[in-house]
């Protein structure tokens, strides 16, 4: 059981732990993304989220495909949230359940790392001055 | 052929809009795309070599394009 989802809501991490439990699994491993409250030294307010919904949904759907080629997870989740987020808001959880333990920590750490590479999802930064701004948009190209 | 051409994030907001519809002649490219929208307002802030996605996959500048594909220009992203 494999599955990703671009999402409006609060994220429910618990739900997320139950649905990728199995009797086979002795380790199960969380990630959660929150909004953090300053970011190169400006105090932010909040950051609204928003995705490409389908290829961020293919993108993690293969990112979980390869994660089971490379680690064996055969239990994962992943919600990227987008929409408007308060500091303290999960913005992304990323579940991985497996036998043992190696597998899915280090399975967590590669959907994380990946997602963040390649799911075209972007953050637009809310500052306590009142200014926003596109985070990485400066960056050109990948 | 016609593709629609979809717009994120900070490219949406220096072109002013999310999509828009090109007419292409028969086997035009990514580059045919990219050489039209740099040809709207705005579009001179857009990076050199800004990253394509035909059809929800990552493409190339060489990517062929068929009657009524999905072409987005992905800003840099920053999710997580």
């Amino acid at each position: 059981m494999i599955r990703a989802a671009v999402v409006a809501h609060p994220i429910d991490f618990a739900a997320m732990v139950s649905e990728v439990a199995h009797e086979g699994n002795g380790a199960t491993s969380m990630f959660l993304g929150t909004v953090r409250s300053d970011h190169d030294g400006k105090d932010v307010t909040g950051i609204e989220y928003s995705a490409y919904e389908e290829m961020a949904t293919s993108e993690m759907t293969a990112i979980l495909g390869e994660a089971r080629a490379r680690f064996g997870v055969e239990h994962a989740a992943i919600e990227h949230r987008v929409g408007s987020l308060d500091v303290g808001d999960i913005s992304i959880a990323v579940v991985a359940a497996t036998p043992h333990r190696d597998a899915c920590l280090n399975a967590v750490r590669f959907i994380v790392e990946a997602t963040k590479a390649r799911a075209p999802i972007w953050k637009l930064e809310h500052y306590v001055d009142g200014s926003r701004e596109w985070v990485n948009a400066g960056s050109g190209n990948r | 052929m016609t593709v629609t051409v979809l717009l994120f994030a900070s490219y949406a907001d220096l072109l002013g809009r999310t999509t828009l519809g090109l007419d292409l002649p028969a086997g035009a490219t990514v580059e045919h795309v990219l050489s039209e929208v740099r040809l709207l307002p705005g579009a001179s802030l857009l990076p050199p070599s800004p990253l394509v996605a035909v059809n929800r996959s990552y493409a190339l500048r060489t990517t062929m394009l068929s009657e009524g594909d999905e072409v987005a220009l992905i800003p840099p992203v920053a999710g997580g």
